[in-house]
């Protein structure tokens, strides 16, 4: 573990830096939004949207190499597929009903597809496999300046929202019949939703964003007792173990993003085994 | 009350409803006056839940008319507090006593944001059902019971005319039931209640009038809610009733 924090001093390795402060400034979205996630039960809807940015990806990718858009490249491409994304899941949730599931099923296969078609008639070779597992070590100043801007984003809009989605999560319908605009509130959510998983695919990659976005605010869930609570505590969780994640990672030379995730898996498991051993041993209170 | 003018709290004209193509409500009429009572009984499936929805405008008639105090249950919506099964939430979802009250208070402002007021009227709601020092207790932690009446505290925060419920009773102790319906006869004073259940056995104590929903509504007053008429309502006797609950298996006759 020291020699990955004197990697990270090392002016001569920027990258580390970067990969460092953009996993604990990220934590931010990622503890907010994944507490959302969580207890409405949309981690399905997060899988979605995150495999559809591989749409968005490749999209970027063809635009920007094959047909010579400069301004236009992965990242636009995925920040635009993720709230497209949304959009569609928002009308889906509101008019498909019992046919929900299929349709996000759906969604998730195509956005993929589109993505791998693109990335195939794209010139030069790229590799799908960096977007599947996502490097943090490969972050530039320029992601990290877009992690600030997502807080920022992030952080005020729950701030302002912050009982209509509570309520949106809790009871949708009460709050419908309590003139809230619950549809917007939802889409507002997915949206956000949609933004955080775009970072969090630069940092975990595409296929473990859901164990990122969900473990740490399930963690939380059970210490919390409110909301605002749970925001922190699978915030402060999240930096943890991403810290943890990439020193492991750096000194057994391993990926950083499956590193992240088996931590916070475990600490997840052992969460779960505890709270079964408490509840089986508790002295009862009379 | 203001609306001294208006005689019907809720009125219902010649209303149909199907999902697809199952009808599920066929040419009901029902009308509520203010500080009325009423309770709504009936088989499971037979169309409770969606009169309730109908009713608060979850959902959109096919035909027929819903008014609320003359309006169209839209716009009479700030004028309904309703109270939900409490037995559909999410056990381990994090959130206080004072914040589920709260939620009673949405829609004043575009973004959600309570003011003092509104967190006052919260707090009188809470009071007023007598759990006030639960205020910040998580909602998972408190009894059954004590949830039901917390959703109730949460549509008396809307300052609404209409208290409406759906199977407060269902899963709820003997004791709890008491108390619970001594807070109806209570907020009675000041508004109209309706309320849905499939138990009727304790319902001619205390509401006004039951309306029996199977398809078609048909209200009985309970003051001629005799043995004769459980009897010819129901098909079978008061025991019966209360535990099997049969409505509408051996002839559901009213007429």
């Amino acid at each position: 573990m020291t020699d990955f924090f004197l990697a990270v001093m090392d002016p001569n390795l920027p990258f580390f830096r970067y990969a460092l402060l953009t996993g604990l400034f990220a934590s931010i979205p990622f503890g907010v939004i994944g507490t959302f996630v969580v207890v409405r039960k949309i981690s399905y809807i997060a899988g979605a949207i995150a495999h559809c940015v591989l749409g968005g990806i490749g999209l970027g990718l063809y635009l920007e190499k094959a047909v010579g858009i400069t301004w236009f490249g992965p990242m636009q491409g995925a920040v635009l597929v993720a709230l497209l994304a949304a959009v569609i899941l928002a009308l889906v949730s509101r008019h498909a009903r019992q046919r929900e599931d299929s349709v996000i099923g759906a969604l998730w296969a195509v956005g993929m597809a589109t993505g791998l078609l693109f990335i195939a008639k794209t010139p030069g070779y790229v590799d799908p496999m960096s977007y599947l597992f996502g490097n943090i070590l490969l972050v530039s100043q320029s992601d990290f300046l877009f992690v600030l801007v997502l807080d920022v984003v992030v952080v005020v809009l729950v701030w302002l929202f912050y009982n209509s989605f509570l309520a949106v999560c809790f009871d949708e319908e009460f709050a419908r019949l309590r003139g809230v605009k619950t549809g917007w509130i939802y889409l507002l959510l997915l949206c956000l939703a949609a933004l955080t998983i775009v970072l969090l695919v630069r940092v975990v990659g595409i296929v473990m964003v859901i164990a990122l976005l969900t473990i740490p605010a399930s963690i939380a869930g059970n210490f919390s007792k409110n909301i605002l609570q749970m925001m922190l505590f699978s915030t402060s969780l999240c930096a943890l173990f991403v810290v943890l994640g990439l020193g492991i990672s750096y000194d057994l030379d391993l990926p950083s993003g499956p590193v992240i995730i088996i931590i916070a898996a475990i600490v997840y498991l052992l969460v779960l085994l505890g709270g079964k051993l408490r509840k089986k041993f508790a002295v009862v209170p009379k | 009350m203001s609306d001294k003018g208006i005689k019907s709290a809720i009125t219902i004209r010649d209303l149909s409803f199907a999902y697809d193509t199952q009808a599920v409500l066929t040419d009901v009429n029902l009308s509520v006056r203010p500080f009325d009572s009423i309770c709504v009984v009936g088989p499971n499936g037979g169309g409770k839940s969606t009169l309730i929805k109908l009713i608060v405008g979850l959902l959109q008639p096919d035909s027929g008319t819903v008014r609320i105090f003359g309006e169209k249950p839209e716009s009479g919506r700030g004028r309904m507090g309703y109270v939900p099964q409490y037995a559909r939430y999410d056990p381990q979802f994090p959130i206080s006593v004072f914040e589920v009250v709260c939620m009673g208070r949405l829609g004043g402002s575009l973004t959600g944001k309570f003011s003092t007021d509104d967190k006052d009227h919260a707090m009188d709601a809470l009071t007023e059902i007598g759990l006030s020092a639960l205020a910040n207790r998580p909602f998972s932690e408190i009894s059954g019971g004590q949830r039901q009446r917390v959703l109730i505290a949460r549509a008396l925060a809307s300052q609404g005319d209409i208290l409406i419920l759906d199977e407060p009773t269902a899963n709820i102790d003997h004791e709890s039931e008491q108390h619970f319906f001594d807070l109806l006869a209570e907020l009675n004073q000041r508004m109209t209640i309706l309320m849905v259940t499939h138990e009727v056995g304790f319902a001619s104590t205390f509401f006004k009038r039951i309306a029996c929903v199977n398809t078609k509504v048909v209200i009985h007053p309970t003051s001629a809610l005799t043995g004769d008429l459980i009897h010819e309502m129901y098909g079978g006797d008061l025991q019966m009733i209360r535990h099997d609950h049969c409505c509408g298996v051996e002839g559901h006759q009213h007429d």
